[in-house]
């Protein structure tokens, strides 16, 4: 840069002329000066880019195996097949699917899309869970997907027979 | 644009440089899609890759700052007239 500029820019001088004192750089050394901007914006993107894959290292470290609680979550016949039981686990507030597929079985979801966290709904016309907002279409045996914009399957809620209780005992994969 | 200027020197300046941004423009791509696709990875519960992607990334990562270096290095050379 100091090459470019003109001899007065640290004091000055009467003898140039205020629009050089205020433009200092001139148009030849502009297009260096644009390329090498353009070059160290680049790598510090780069930089960025790499930060966010330490990141990810660092919190797949940090990230413990949860630990989930049982919850009794619905009684054995209490939905018909082909019906559904909304549900909370493994916290307040994180709503789950759960649909009775034949007349012994019974599979449960995260109700929030993997695409942009829709609700998602059982189609039994379709024997399908749908998402609204996007026509993703996820497998109802075991949440892969099926079409539309979601690229990972519903997370699972594992699911054990108890009696006459059915109880949820984690998430697969983990949230 | 670099056939704008008499000086050789300055030309061959200028087409090394964008020869330079075009690279770090092909790495920088390759980056994003190793983030995007290892963010994804993690977030469907497999987080075997994101070591590798790390590695891989903080490699492009040291290509870009050499390729930056050398523009400098041009950039100084050209404008002291070397």
């Amino acid at each position: 840069m100091a090459d470019n500029r003109a001899p007065t820019s640290e004091a000055p001088n009467e003898s140039v002329p205020l629009w050089q004192d205020e433009f200092s750089v001139s148009q030849s050394g502009e297009r260096y000066v644009n390329r090498r901007q353009l070059a160290k914006f680049l790598t510090l993107t780069s930089l960025g880019m790499f930060a966010g894959n330490v990141w990810i290292v660092v919190r797949s470290w940090l990230h413990k195996t949860p630990v989930y609680a049982s919850s009794v979550v619905a009684r054995v016949g209490e939905i018909p097949v082909g019906g559904v039981k909304l549900f909370q686990y493994p916290r307040p507030g994180e709503q789950c699917i759960m649909v009775r597929t034949a007349e012994e079985t019974y599979v449960a979801y995260s109700q929030k899309c993997t695409h942009l966290s829709c609700a998602v709904f059982y189609s039994r016309q379709e024997n399908r869970i749908e998402c609204p907002c996007h026509q993703g279409y996820f497998s109802v045996h075991d949440g892969s997907v099926l079409q539309g914009p979601p690229t990972r399957p519903l997370p699972h809620v594992v699911l054990r027979r108890d009696g006459d209780r059915l109880v949820a005992i984690g998430m697969e994969p983990e949230v | 644009m670099a056939g704008q200027y008499p000086d050789p020197q300055r030309n061959r300046g200028l087409t090394a440089i964008d020869a330079v941004i075009g690279l770090l423009v092909v790495l920088l791509v390759m980056q994003i899609w190793l983030l995007s696709a290892t963010l994804d990875t993690y977030l469907a519960g497999h987080a075997e890759a994101a070591l590798p992607a790390a590695a891989v990334s903080g490699l492009l990562c040291l290509a870009c700052v050499a390729l930056y270096r050398f523009v400098r290095r041009i950039d100084r050379n050209v404008r002291s007239g070397r």
